[in-house]
């Protein structure tokens, strides 16, 4: 695998996801960067499934919270009751 | 509100003592992500809390067999996931029950077709009500065993390596898929985005 050069595209498509989630060597960065500097597509692909990943934590991050109802429920299914903050009745 | 970057510090070994008030700790530090691994896997409220309770009861009952060599979220993710993926297979009564949950499918990325740079657009346009609704379909529609890395990964941000114990794949199984749901995802996100484009250039 180390020696994987980019001259294709395909070459690039293959370690997209390392190199967005920042895991590749230096040299293989600057293969990358070399190659979408001459390739208007791999350089649109690499910029908009950054942007993909980037829209997904962003729209995630407000959702991260359980409904009260859900853990009340939950809590008596495991027969936690007594668990339960007295304020979430 | 949520704990999902803080590790709250659970002792399985209370935990494997029965008590109680540390159970009641574990739920409420690890049953948000949990419960929004079922919303996004399945779809729906009704069967993302039953995931949710599933996985809990499941834990309780199987905590001997907790070896401590993942962490304690990592593993109740793989219940998790495990109960999601069998309660999507139960809605399909031609599929049968016996077979494996995970076909394996591992093959090759598509290459991309669409060339769309959409990805200088302000956030706010992109992630409007509407976009934001584009997105969620888009990660709703991709198949399960895709969507199951990809949100193990990209939205719970579990570690290639942890994504890979919780599902019982090899590390090189996960960035496959991982790769084919990225670019699924950038795939319909750029043909959404671009008929946005054209139609906002055409209106003025
Ligand atoms: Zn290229």
């Amino acid at each position: 695998m180390a020696e994987t050069t980019f001259t294709s595209c395909e070459g690039l498509l293959g370690s997209l996801s390392d190199y967005i989630d920042g895991e590749l060597g230096a040299e293989l960065c600057r293969q990358i960067e070399k190659h979408v500097a001459e390739c208007e597509n791999c350089r649109i692909v690499v910029d908009t499934t950054r942007k993909t990943i980037d829209l997904v934590h962003v729209s995630n991050a407000s959702e991260t919270g359980l409904p009260e109802d859900v853990r009340d429920r939950l809590f008596k299914r495991l027969n936690l009751d007594d668990y339960l903050k007295p304020s979430a009745k | 509100m949520t704990t999902e970057n803080t590790m709250p510090d659970i002792s399985i070994e209370a935990l494997r003592q029965g008590d109680r008030s540390e159970f009641a700790r574990l739920v409420d530090a690890y049953s948000a992500p949990i419960y929004h691994l079922g919303l996004r896997m399945l779809g729906n409220e009704q069967d993302a809390e039953d995931v949710l309770q599933n996985t809990f009861i499941n834990a309780l009952t199987h905590l001997h067999g907790f070896e401590g060599r993942s962490s304690i979220l990592t593993w109740l993710y793989r219940i998790a996931a495990n109960e999601a993926l069998m309660t999507l297979r139960r809605g399909r009564p031609e599929v049968n029950i016996d077979d494996p949950v995970d076909s394996g499918d591992d093959g090759e990325a598509l290459p991309p077709t669409q060339f769309v740079d959409w990805s200088a657009l302000p956030e706010d346009e992109l992630l409007s009500a509407e976009g934001k609704q584009a997105l969620d379909a888009a990660i709703q529609s991709l198949p399960e065993n895709l969507r199951m890395v990809f949100l193990l990964r990209d939205i719970q941000e579990l570690s290639i390596r942890d994504v890979a114990s919780a599902l019982d794949l090899t590390e090189a199984n996960v960035k496959v898929r991982l790769l084919r749901a990225r670019l699924l995802l950038r795939e319909r996100l750029s043909f959404y985005y671009g008929e946005r484009m054209r139609k906002e250039k055409t209106n003025g």
